[in-house]
């Protein structure tokens, strides 16, 4: 393991961060720390870079131990959340600062600050103070700052939550291609699961100081293990209770539901592509549907129970009223235990994923 | 008619701030230039020249100038250390830098005769340290003991200045530049002082005209006219002293004074406007 961290525990007065943190992190890869505001994960990083001080546990880079070892010699690259661009510094000063400190020879200072200007295509702007940049530029040039004295560890905390929504798109995918040109091992704190499910290889899910699952964004979204997971990623509808539900007879009491869109499948009766599923098929009511740029998200009640399913914009008209045949393929259920994954009984034998 | 209103208000609270600021400070500010001037520049230029006088000039400059020194290094190091660090007692010490401010000053030129005068429990270890260094400090009734009472008064300006701006920037670009490796002098340097550097212009210049206008704390630690008095201390003692001439004298080293304070307006002015045009840049 590249990065490691060991038995981490912080607390700030009565408020616990780190509640007995452990991972690794292996060389080259681009992992995301994903939770909800308030849930310690921007603590792990700032203990990761040596900003903050953990109250007890291991922090290893490289294999080794570097509790003791300053931030400043830790040789990690941190991207701020609002970027922390130094206010009076051109683009070229700031992106220059960390070679500067090292004493670096001018020339070289100079060669690296051009690659990193050229890199982040900011040519004919190294004179700009960072005001006179927009959010986007400026995210770039805290990119560039961190990596211009040649980090082994790059740690981004937040870094599009401060960009407006159609730049952030843009530049999440600019990150990631960055940081695979530059083959990096980057971390990257993040409280929205789309940024980090479509940028990390690897996911690492903190909630309330604990690490709730690491794993890579399939494997989280399919394998949920913690009622936390199970309803934090992916959009979810909870449900206490499935009586009713055909199929579902076995799923025992004082468990509940979470069905997701896509396990619900609704269609017409007429439809032949299902015609061999229909012992298991729930009637269901169209109660809304919503168009959402590329898809419909249509809402349905069925046995008293309201779920959701998406449907292409290729398949044919539906109306809001009309009865439609609804199969419900799997759910997970969860208590406090942890969180498993149910199939449908009565579809059993049937190849869901060749439909 | 809301707008006429406003309006209406709007003249009549600037007529009265007006004729507050006419009687209150501009009338006074007059009489004090019409009286030093009364008797003729010649009689002004005497006693602008008597031997007294220079003392109290030099004395103030002396204070005013250690004080400034003095308080801007502390004050720095005190509002870098308020805002950048978290410790046990960081409420205790930002409320002990404003003590200044809420005490009487004459009450702190007390303090100091208490501590360090003839009966003060203090002196015996400044005649130590007199009797060891072959020195002869007195830290009361001397110019040293002005030199301290002014930076006891002078003594929040500056950090009150610089702490709302530290506070304002936060710690981002500092911990930014030292993930980076630079070195606590280093952050200060490039990243701090060119956020605090209005602010703590401003508070030198409030400092300085604190400084030289201190009439409390100084009265309280200085008793011998023609070596230690400062300014205000000669102004009141020429006052006191009753005679036509010495009061026009009076009049004359206050119009000193008044000239300070107004350059020092001037300059506080001009480093506002700088300041504000750094910031909008």
């Amino acid at each position: 393991m590249y990065v490691e961290m060991k038995d981490i525990c912080k607390k700030f007065g009565d408020y616990e961060a780190a509640k007995n943190i452990n991972f690794g992190i292996e060389q080259g890869k681009l992992v995301a720390l994903l939770g909800p505001s308030g849930s310690g994960k921007t603590t792990i990083l700032r203990m990761l870079a040596g900003l903050e001080q953990q109250d007890s546990g291991d922090v290893m880079i490289e294999g080794k131990v570097v509790n003791d070892v300053p931030a400043s010699e830790r040789g990690i690259g941190f991207v701020f959340q609002n970027y922390a661009l130094f206010r009076y510094m051109t683009v070229y000063d700031n992106i220059a600062f960390g070679l500067k400190v090292q004493k670096a020879d001018k020339q070289k200072i100079h060669e690296r600050v051009m690659e990193m200007i050229s890199l982040i295509g900011l040519e004919g702007l190294e004179k700009r103070y960072p005001n006179q940049l927009s959010g986007g530029q400026r995210q770039r040039v805290a990119f560039a700052r961190a990596i211009a004295p040649n980090p082994q560890l790059l740690l981004l905390d937040e870094p599009f939550a401060a960009i407006d929504a159609k730049v952030r798109k843009d530049l999440r995918k600019w990150l990631k291609e960055m940081i695979q040109k530059v083959g990096i091992t980057s971390i990257f704190v993040t409280h929205d699961q789309e940024e980090a499910v479509e940028v990390a290889d690897d996911i690492i899910i903190i909630n309330e100081g604990r690490l709730e699952q690491m794993g890579s964004p399939i494997s989280i979204y399919k394998n949920p293990k913690t009622p936390f997971v199970a309803q934090f990623i992916g959009t979810s509808a909870i449900l206490e209770n499935l009586k009713g539900f055909k199929g579902y007879d076995a799923v025992p009491e004082g468990k509940k539901v979470i069905v997701r869109p896509e396990f619900v499948e609704a269609f017409k009766s007429d439809n032949k592509k299902f015609a061999g599923m229909m012992n298991a098929v729930e009637e269901g009511t169209i109660e809304s549907v919503v168009f959402r740029g590329s898809y419909l998200e249509l809402t349905l009640e069925v046995n008293g129970i309201r779920l959701t399913t998406n449907r292409s914009l290729e398949r044919r008209h539906v109306d809001i009223g009309e009865k439609m045949c609804v199969l419900l393929y799997r759910v997970y259920l969860f208590d406090d235990e942890g969180a498993e994954i149910r199939k449908n009984q009565l579809l059993k034998g049937i190849d869901i994923e060749a439909l | 008619m809301k707008q006429n209103s406003q309006k209406i208000v709007q003249w009549i609270l600037i007529g009265i701030s007006v004729i507050f600021f006419l009687l209150m400070l501009v009338l006074p500010l007059f009489e004090v230039i019409y009286r030093a001037l009364k008797d003729g520049l010649e009689s002004y230029g005497r006693a602008l020249t008597a031997s007294n006088t220079l003392s109290a000039l030099k004395v103030t400059l002396i204070a005013t100038v250690i004080a400034v020194i003095v308080n801007t290094i502390f004050g720095v190091i005190a509002s870098w250390l308020v805002t950048k660090f978290d410790f046990r007692g960081k409420n205790v010490l930002s409320t002990l830098i404003d003590i200044p401010f809420s005490i009487s000053p004459v009450i702190a030129g007390l303090a100091y005769i208490m501590t360090f005068g003839r009966t003060g429990w203090a002196k015996p270890l400044i005649d130590g340290i007199n009797d060891a260094l072959g020195t002869d400090i007195a830290l009361v009734f001397s110019v040293p003991a002005v030199v301290l009472a002014t930076i006891f008064v002078t003594f929040p300006f500056i950090s009150r200045e610089i702490i709302p701006v530290l506070y304002a920037e936060g710690r981002d670009e500092e911990e930014a530049a030292a993930m980076m490796g630079a070195s606590g002098f280093t952050i200060f340097r490039k990243i701090t002082f060119p956020h605090i550097k209005w602010g703590l212009l401003y508070g030198i210049i409030l400092c300085a005209a604190r400084a030289f206008g201190e009439f409390g704390a100084v009265y309280a630690v200085s008793k011998a006219r023609g070596k230690t008095f400062t300014l205000p201390l000669e102004i009141d003692a020429l006052y006191m002293a009753g005679s036509a001439d010495s009061i026009t004298q009076a009049f004359a080293v206050s119009s000193l004074l008044v000239g300070m304070a107004l350059v020092m307006l001037i300059l506080k002015s001009i480093v506002e406007y700088r300041g504000k045009m750094k910031d909008k840049e």
